[in-house]
């Protein structure tokens, strides 16, 4: 098993993001860390535009996840309704 | 004319492919090796462009839709800082040591890496690289100029931040950052993409970046926090694009492994060099610190880069050659050199101090094997004779790597108590070394290396020929102000009297 | 291979003793002595004499160490290039064989105040 993680500002933006990512992953571990959230699991994270779109009541495209991203480990496949990280 | 409306929105992929792929044209008159002629010479054989993928499949609009986003609430946040006398919010003067080292070595890294990703987007004949680069490229100016206008404000009321700019190419210290980058952009495209895309972004920038700004956030740095964050969120795509690379060169012909091996093999040990000075921010000038250098190396070092190396073993790569001399490294490095760096205090554009007792109270607790055992007693010596009024300078100058051109201040693998030495000799001239790994990198590149500019041999040279208070003014180093003990230094008064005015009339 | 380049390519030292204006690099360590970071950087003629540069350049820069005062030079033992050797101490750096930016590393095994 490998760790793959991703990590974002703290801020409102990334609040309902990341309890979309809790929703999703149920293996994930959350940081909190200074000014920062540091999600890990094991082996696979995936965050979905849908679940998202349901925290947050509007249209959401993966992609601003860019603007409060800090940083990722493992390797990345994106779409329209995903955006997963993973070590196989 | 009525055009066909596409009512139909693009797919991510078909808008990537439109985007990047179809941007591409075949030469018609010209021969694609004189377009690109820095393509092959390192040995890496491409077959196939077109499998190349692009993870993100961030496209120029999108791009530039969310950078003008993340540029909006950077102006906001640093026009805030200016406006609340954020210069006076930070937990200690001390703190501000950390940040001229970030803008004197870092910073202008960022702006060599912009010129690298500029080249290598023009050297590279895929389409998918040449467009990933051209975006880092205009990432990593942004970074530079961010950092150099967040700290700014720092400038106008404190010493160090001044002269960043000759600082970077003329002082000891910040000619290790100069020279690593200098090195990769004088390699081949692949290189540089190994050198800086893959070692540095992907296995060593979360070392640099998610310590350092949670400190400055810990520390009440607002606007370094923002820069941090700021450049940050390219980080992750800049990852990506390095994790990618490596894959592709991997997956293109077997014939690469061997040269990608060698790669890494030199770019991690030249990063891990480079991150020694980052080891003395963390456990040394941070008053309220975040977590120790050993635990941000276990997290970011050990436990990712061990994943990352698990998953390219199925390619035939393995950890790079010096990864179990850098784990063993990490509970002595931060103490080495900032005992280093105290000692020669009177040449850095940045303050110094000894540690307090509570400050090696936490640092034994932190390297419970190695603190009390090889570096208090130094300490203790040295705080001995400060308060026996004759501070301990050391004005023998140092002897340098040929390599990574910091002061060779290692100990042996294995032995604490002794220094790492290493000698080699080319074509009749004596190089000296840091440590096996150095050694080695210069051994495969003689011709390369041979050329290097110490500073401290230069300064023997002419035009300054040993004059010390020459080089000063030379380097844009103000004595009595910039350098030395931070007991005493005009950061230290300042810092007090003002915030002393804060909270009284 | 002596470095990987699109046609031949020969660099120019940048530390030739040339530049130097006579004179020449050393390094100079004391080993286990690590109050002092690195080896010392001397600059001296190759004429001048192996006891006048321990006297003149060596000595004046160890005095933080406590050890220092207690050396007894004459039982003190020495490498070259990481290799032991035995110095001339009446002959000059040239006589001795000591080259433009080469190693000496001084041990002195009794002595052992500070850094363990």
């Amino acid at each position: 098993m490998s760790t793959v993680f991703i990590a974002f500002q703290t801020n409102e933006e990334t609040r309902p993001v990341i309890e979309a990512i809790e929703l999703d992953n149920p293996s994930a571990t959350v940081h909190q860390e200074p000014a920062m959230v540091k999600i890990d699991a094991p082996d696979e994270l995936v965050i979905r535009r849908e679940t998202i779109e349901d925290q947050i009541g509007r249209e959401y495209d993966l992609q601003e996840l860019q603007v409060n991203l800090i940083t990722m480990s493992g390797h990345l496949t994106e779409d329209e309704d995903t955006f997963t990280l993973s070590w196989k | 004319m009525d055009t066909p409306v596409n009512k139909k929105k693009l797919s991510l992929k078909e808008k990537y492919s439109y985007l990047t792929r179809d941007l591409a044209w075949e030469p018609s008159y010209q021969k694609k090796e004189d377009l690109f002629p820095y393509a092959t010479y390192e040995g890496i054989k491409v077959h196939d462009w077109e499998k190349w993928e692009d993870p993100f499949r961030l496209t120029m609009d999108a791009y530039w839709k969310y950078q003008a986003e993340k540029e909006r609430k950077f102006y906001a946040i640093i026009d805030a800082f200016a406006q609340n006398n954020g210069h006076l919010k930070i937990t200690d003067a001390r703190y501000l040591s950390a940040l001229k080292i970030f803008l004197q070595a870092i910073s202008p890294g960022e702006y060599a890496a912009h010129k690298g990703f500029a080249r290598a987007g023009r050297e590279f004949p895929g389409v998918g690289p040449q467009v990933a680069c051209q975006m880092q490229a205009i990432d990593e100016i942004r970074h530079a100029q961010t950092q150099i206008h967040a700290m700014s404000n720092y400038n106008k009321f404190y010493s160090g931040f001044h002269a960043f700019a000759d600082q970077r190419d003329r002082i000891w210290y910040t000619s290790v950052a100069r020279s690593f980058f200098d090195d990769a952009m004088s390699a081949g495209p692949f290189e540089f993409m190994i050198a800086i895309g893959f070692s540095f972004e992907y296995v060593l920038t979360n070392l640099l970046f998610v310590p350092f700004m949670s400190g400055a956030a810990y520390n009440g740095d607002m606007s370094t926090v923002t820069f941090g964050f700021s450049a940050q969120s390219d980080e992750a795509r800049h990852m990506t694009l390095g994790l990618e690379c490596i894959k592709f060169m991997l997956e293109q012909d077997p014939a690469n492994v061997e040269i990608v091996q060698k790669w890494i093999d030199k770019w991690f040990w030249r990063g891990f060099r480079v991150l020694g000075l980052v080891s003395t921010m963390m456990d040394y000038m941070l008053p309220k610190r975040v977590m120790s250098w050993r635990e941000a190396w276990d997290i970011y070092g050990e436990e990712n880069g061990g994943a990352l190396f698990n998953d390219l073993a199925r390619y035939g790569i393995r950890p790079p050659k010096g990864w179990k001399d850098a784990g063993e490294a990490v509970d002595h490095m931060s103490h080495q050199f900032m005992l280093a760096l105290y000692q020669w205090n009177f040449g850095t554009a940045f303050h110094s101090w000894i540690p307090s007792d509570e400050d090696m109270d936490w640092l034994s607790k932190k390297y419970p094997d190695t603190f009390d055992k090889y570096y208090r007693p130094r300490w203790e010596h040295i705080k001995k004779m400060d308060e026996a009024g004759t501070p301990f300078n050391n004005f023998g100058l140092a002897k340098l790597c040929q390599t990574c051109q910091l002061p060779t201040v290692f100990s042996e693998p294995g032995d604490p108590s002794s220094l790492c030495h290493r000698e080699t000799e080319y074509k009749g001239e004596t190089y000296q070394f840091c440590s096996d790994h150095c050694c080695d990198i210069f051994k495969e590149e003689p011709e390369k290396f041979i050329q290097a500019w110490l500073p401290m041999p230069a300064l023997f040279q002419a035009p300054l020929n040993g004059d010390l208070e020459a080089w000063m003014e030379w380097a844009c180093l103000e004595n009595g102000s910039d350098n030395g003990d931070f007991k005493g230094s005009h950061d230290q008064v300042s810092f007090q009297k003002w915030r002393e005015m804060t909270t009284s009339n | 291979m002596s470095v990987v380049s699109r046609k031949e390519y020969i660099g120019v030292p940048r530390d030739r003793v040339e530049n130097f204006n006579g004179n020449q690099l050393v390094y100079v360590g004391w080993d286990n002595h690590l109050l002092f970071a690195s080896a010392f950087l001397l600059f001296v003629s190759p004429e001048t004499v192996f006891r006048d540069m321990v006297q003149n350049n060596v000595i004046p820069l160890i005095g933080a160490d406590p050890d220092a005062e207690k050396i007894d030079w004459d039982s003190v033992t020495w490498l070259k290039g990481n290799q032991p050797w035995t110095p001339n101490w009446d002959e000059t750096l040239a006589a001795n064989g000591i080259g433009h930016k080469m190693l000496l590393r001084f041990k002195t095994p009794s002595l052992n105040s500070i850094c363990g």
